[in-house]
């Protein structure tokens, strides 16, 4: 087998083995995608509040936030806590042994929260959608997969800075990122528009790529922007990604070489 | 040279001068304490291929350290190693693929079957799933496990079979260099009979060099060729078994030469080897 070949076996083997697991924690699985769909169709009907002028649009408001909220943190979740799983397991001295590339083992985790949260998001969709009976005629579908591909990027980014957290602290590393999801949630405006939040904590909106995601996604759905109109969001989400996910490859190796110093790749520490 | 051979003329591993530190920290109150202590004080050691180098210590005098640090797993304070004289800090991948591990923990995905975590496995060395599964069969086979094992999780299987299922994961990638740290600790007399048995063919059958840590003085003198013992994070002697004992321990065996070169308490170490088993 080539190089390359090799790197491709070893990355199909990462995502294979994270399907075989969901596969045995069904049951789980199911209850957070029970809950996931019970929690959209919670926010969602908050917009039954308002006044029937308001109501269907807040209804796709609310619904957006929700379900690219929910993508989006299974992409981080999943990449940030793929150490901490596996240190959990007491396989991560095994992995991180192989001989490949740790682009390789990390693309193989995103690539698998990607699929896997495509599916979620489609089946929370699809709950949702028959729940409400919401008209998207003047959705632009296309314009919106193009911004979910886009928003991909930068989140596996953060997602990587995210698991470097279980390699520093055996701990608290895992509770770390879940306080990082936590200010992304706040600042990003999922189900506000940003221009609620006090100023001391409003800058840090523009930093989130959550923030340009919700904005094109909902420009995309409720007013039926295309691509062309949708581009210069896509691009700087595009961008960030490409600045973010160099950034948490390097941020992860430094890590990884600091545990390998300190012997914390280990359960036990 | 393809990455994945070696130098017919290289030493297995040869390592001069290692020193590795570790430190924990804690919050007493407001006060950071930090607790410094030394897994190895300046190790030099030198296997050669085909050899079984026995690694005998007490709990705590550095093995499972040395072996992390042939595993790539960690990055020495001083000192340099070598893997079939490819540096272990610069030629990382180059070495990663010509070595495999067996470690005291069996280490799997727990809700996984053997088949699928051998997949994993086997699939991160590039080793295609269909030719793991056949070859793991055999292996297991030779190792006494029934076929049927390979298709439940592995959190239901006995701790001497998931050890199997352990040795067979690290053959299936063709280790020239196999780490094998407290591969028996915990197994009951058949199963350690049964991985003995099976290293002892492993090294017959194959290219293959072994570095074995070990509590079991009867399970280092059938299988190595030689033995280092280390103690307090240095190797304080190395020799054929029959060298050890008729230098230290003449009359005796193996267990009097280790606590004579030790200067230990036999009944507190034979407790320690109980309580890790």
């Amino acid at each position: 087998m080539s190089p390359a070949g090799r790197e491709l076996h070893a990355l199909w083997s990462v995502v294979r083995r994270n399907f075989h697991l969901v596969r045995r924690y069904l049951g789980w699985e199911l209850v957070f995608l029970f809950y996931n769909v019970i929690n959209t169709l919670t926010i969602a009907l908050i917009a039954f509040a308002l006044p029937p002028a308001d109501r269907d649009r807040t209804i796709i408001y609310l619904t957006i936030g929700a379900l690219l909220w929910n993508f989006l943190s299974i992409l981080f979740q999943e990449v940030a806590s793929s150490v901490s799983w596996e240190r959990w397991e007491g396989t991560i001295e095994y992995s991180f042994m192989a001989p490949i590339h740790r682009l390789t083992y990390l693309a193989g985790v995103c690539m698998y929260a990607v699929l896997y949260g495509v599916l979620r998001t489609i089946v929370i969709l699809v709950a949702v959608a028959l729940f409400f009976h919401i008209h998207l005629a003047r959705a632009d579908w296309l314009g919106a997969a193009m911004i979910l591909a886009g928003s991909s990027l930068p989140f596996i980014g953060l997602g990587l800075i995210g698991a470097v957290l279980p390699l520093l602290s055996t701990e608290r590393g895992a509770q770390a990122t879940q306080v990082i999801q936590g200010v992304i949630l706040l600042v990003s405006g999922i189900y506000y528009p940003i221009s609620v939040l006090p100023g001391w904590i409003r800058w840090m909106s523009h930093l989130s790529p959550a923030t340009y995601t919700l904005e094109a996604a909902r420009r995309a759905i409720l007013n039926g922007e295309g691509p062309l109109h949708l581009l210069p969001l896509t691009i700087k989400l595009f961008l960030s990604g490409l600045i973010l996910v160099p950034l948490g490859l390097a941020v992860f190796q430094l890590a990884e070489h600091w545990a390998m110093r300190n012997g914390t790749l280990k359960r036990s520490g | 040279m393809d990455e994945g051979s070696v130098s017919p003329k290289a030493v297995a591993v040869e390592g001069q001068g290692l020193w590795k530190e570790f430190s924990t920290k804690k919050w007493v109150g407001a006060k950071r304490q930090v607790t410094r202590s030394y897994a190895l004080k300046g190790v030099d050691l030198a296997v050669q291929r085909r050899e079984i180098l026995g690694i005998l210590g007490p709990n705590g005098s550095g093995k499972s350290t040395l072996i992390r640090l042939m595993a790539t797993l960690l990055i020495p304070d001083q000192g340099w190693l070598k893997v079939f004289g490819l540096d272990v800090i610069r030629d990382r991948q180059r070495v990663r693929r010509l070595i495999n591990r067996v470690s005291v923990e069996a280490s799997f995905f727990k809700k996984l079957t053997a088949r699928e975590n051998l997949a994993y496995a086997a699939g991160l060395y590039g080793v295609s799933n269909a030719k793991a599964q056949v070859e793991a069969t055999r292996i297991l086979a030779s190792l006494g496990l029934q076929r049927d094992k390979l298709e439940v999780p592995l959190e239901t299987l006995s701790r001497g079979q998931q050890q199997k299922i352990a040795i067979a994961r690290a053959l299936l990638t063709s280790p020239t260099l196999m780490l094998l740290d407290e591969p028996t600790t915990g197994l009951d007399p058949t199963s350690r009979r049964d991985v003995q048995e099976f290293v002892l063919n492993v090294r017959r059958e194959h290219d293959s060099t072994m570095v074995l840590c070990t509590h079991d003085m009867a399970e280092a003198e059938r299988l190595c060729d030689r033995i280092a013992i280390i103690h307090e994070g240095r190797i304080i002697a190395v020799g054929t078994p029959a060298d050890l004992i008729a230098s230290y321990a003449s009359g005796g065996g193996l267990e009097d030469a280790f606590f004579h070169i030790t200067g230990l308490d036999q009944e507190r170490l034979r407790a320690e080897a109980e309580g890790d088993g």
